[in-house]
């Protein structure tokens, strides 16, 4: 009931994968994506949350109506959420769901140490 | 301040007079039968559940057969606590803008999760958080740290709902006293107990999907009635809030709530980080990505739970100006002094006022529908401590491994029952306990303890078994620490002690020292330790977290 379960047996076999080229392709795929991406919409998060404390006057701002700055760029971190979810789901599709699957075919045979489970 | 109004203190004393109290004791038939309704619906489900699940995975994980679509409602369904619909609603109708801060931060970090954690952790990991951390670790000592920090972790947000409940359904029930609220604690409890250790995680899931539909139809009617009294024109709508809350346009500005000194600007950039960060770090969250078959399905669960969350929390938008608007702050601090009865008294007035049949039957559906949504929280914050306790506390910790499914099962259901009489046992005893300071420290021990270990784990090559013991319990003591020393528990009237008073930290949420602590030392604690990490199993690692090989 050990889990995860790895055993000594087949681990040369998963480092030799995690040194091929095409892992480290998709390893750098990945981080190159999810790094930057990340400090980017926390630091554009604390951005907002700094302005809300330390500028009042310009997050009062009339832009049309009753709706001022805050209420814009507060809207504005839903929609930059939104959009990043979206740009993530179509690049993971694009460069990381086919590298991964075309790693997973080659080498399932070799690494597989449980039965994959119902449902899968 | 800050903390003050996500779940809110409920004092049922305020109760006196409100004319939400008099509508509730007239009707309280019908929103007893809707109680009712949903309570036999999802024992049902449980019944149902409990007879598909045979094994292990089919009780933590169930079975690991739902769609990202049912995953991300669930996600939804145990995300979307009665914080977030009654608090946030009442944090905006009372403080205008103020209140939308929460929202924002609560819906950010979502991203977190989906870029970082998601599908590393569905790849690597089986039951649950820890068995992520101690991949490649020594089992035992951050099994233990681990387990330690799900169940404290999970026990204050559990405290927070139940103390919630506790007032909350006594308001909507109209009922008065001690004693209500107590047996409606203990309601809940049994309910939450019976949920998990019958139905397991599939019998969970599906009581998080039906609520998650209540709550989104109820938040969208009502959305769209606010809206159609300002012939869908949202200026017009913010100037009547504005002109109501007596505040005028400073009500639709930042500051009424946090810009009061330097030090309560600090304490909401405090909680700001707490939010952004914790999310991704809260056990019955991740506890969710195994319940579906691939890392490709967690993405997908997160993408729309992102969807799904944003709208809510547009939605409550809508519904806290709306209550400013058409309710006014007068008539909702009377009901309740932290605003989280301003949903319901919004539904009541859109459904024709007080008195009106139109009113107490939207009035009794949106109780209703918070109740479920209660439920829907504490039934999941349940399953992923009981299921802690046994995968990792007593299975490998203590049995060492040497323990059957059947055995391991049996010891989670056990921990249900456990947890489930502890929790109602402190929530009686934390009746008067500020429930909002204990979802703010939820989330800051979450993002102090489990998030930079969850990080260190996947992404640092020489993490090593010091260091994430240290990271784990320097992030967990520090932010409980610093909440014993501050004016949460002491030195204000607010407090929790409020005739003593040996605080000297200043701010309410720990958040601004404890996460930067809790990174710090799980790299100090790795570089002070001679234990080399284990080169090979970081690959294995990283293959299995990146392409899915050898995931459960």
């Amino acid at each position: 009931m050990e889990s995860p379960p790895p055993t000594s047996t087949e681990q040369p076999s998963v480092q030799r994968i995690e040194e091929t080229a095409e892992f480290r392709e998709l390893r750098r795929s990945f981080r190159s994506f999810a790094f930057p991406v990340t400090i980017g919409f926390i630091l554009w998060y604390l951005l907002y949350v700094l302005l809300s404390s330390y500028a009042p006057a310009f997050m009062a701002t009339k832009v049309v109506g009753h709706v001022n700055v805050a209420l814009v760029l507060g809207l504005l971190q839903f929609v930059t959420t939104f959009a990043i979810a979206a740009w993530y789901a179509r690049y993971a599709d694009r460069r990381l769901d086919p590298p991964a699957a075309a790693i997973r075919a080659r080498y399932e045979a070799a690494t597989v140490h449980a039965p994959r489970e119902a449902g899968e | 301040m800050s903390t003050h109004l996500v779940t809110g203190q409920l004092p049922v004393s305020r109760l006196a007079g409100s004319q939400l109290a008099t509508a509730a004791t007239e009707h309280r038939g019908l929103t007893m039968t809707l109680f009712g309704l949903f309570v036999l619906a999802t024992l049902g489900i449980t019944v149902w559940a409990g007879r598909q699940t045979k094994d292990a995975s089919d009780f933590y994980a169930g079975g690991r057969g739902f769609t990202g679509f049912q995953n991300g409602l669930a996600i939804s369904g145990d995300y979307m606590s009665a914080a977030s619909f009654l608090g946030i609603a009442g944090a905006i109708a009372l403080f205008g803008y103020d209140g939308f801060l929460y929202s924002i931060g609560f819906l950010v970090a979502w991203l977190v999760a989906l870029l970082l954690v998601a599908e590393p952790l569905r790849n690597s990991g089986r039951y649950t958080m820890a068995d992520v951390l101690a991949f490649r670790m020594r089992q035992r000592p951050v099994r233990t740290a681990a387990g330690i920090s799900t169940i404290v972790v999970s026990i204050f947000y559990l405290l927070a709902q139940m103390v919630g409940a506790g007032s909350l359904v006594a308001l909507l029930l109209g009922v008065e006293g001690g004693a209500a609220k107590r047996w409606t604690i203990v309601a809940v409890g049994a309910l939450m107990v019976v949920y998990v250790a019958i139905g397991g995680m599939k019998g969970t899931t599906w009581v998080q999907i039906v609520k998650a539909v209540l709550l989104i139809a109820g938040t969208a009617l009502m959305t769209v009635l606010v809206l159609a009294k300002y012939h869908f024109n949202v200026s017009a709508l913010l100037g009547a809030a504005a002109d109501a809350s007596g505040k005028g346009a400073h009500f639709l500005e930042p500051g009424l709530k946090y810009g009061v000194t330097g030090t309560t600007k600090l304490d909401f950039l405090s909680l700001g980080l707490a939010l952004v960060l914790g999310t991704a770090g809260l056990p019955h969250i991740l506890v969710r990505f195994y319940t579906v078959p691939t890392a490709r399905a967690a993405r997908k669960s997160v993408l729309w739970a992102i969807g799904i969350i944003g709208g809510f929390y547009l939605m409550t938008l809508a519904l806290g100006f709306g209550a400013a608007a058409l309710v006014g702050p007068k008539v909702i601090k009377a009901s309740n002094a932290a605003g989280n009865t301003a949903a319901p008294l919004l539904a009541e007035k859109l459904g024709g006022g007080a008195g009106s049949t139109g009113g107490a039957i939207l009035l009794a559906v949106i109780s209703a529908v918070a109740f479920a949504t209660i439920l829907a929280v504490v039934a999941g914050l349940t399953l992923a401590s009981s299921a802690s306790f046994a995968h990792d506390l007593y299975a490998n910790v203590i049995r060492r491994g040497k323990v059957s499914e059947k055995e391991e099962v049996r010891s989670a259901k056990l921990a249900a029952v456990a947890i489930g009489a502890v929790a109602i046992v402190l929530s009686i005893f934390a009746e008067k306990l500020n429930t909002a300071a204990l979802v703010a420290l939820a989330f800051a021990v979450a993002a102090s303890a489990n998030l930079p270990t969850l990080l260190y784990s996947l992404f640092w090559k020489r993490f090593n078994t010091r260091g994430a013991v240290c990271s784990v319990y320097g992030g967990l003591l520090s932010s409980v620490l610093l909440v014993v020393f501050s004016t949460v528990v002491s030195g204000k009237p607010t407090s929790l002690l409020p005739h003593a008073d040996f605080h000297w930290f200043p701010l309410e949420n720990p958040g601004l020292v404890s996460i930067p602590l809790g990174f710090l030392l799980g790299w100090i604690g790795t570089l002070l330790s001679k234990e080399e990490a284990d080169p090979a199993k970081y690959a294995e690692l990283e293959v299995r977290s990146l392409t899915g090989l050898g995931a459960h």
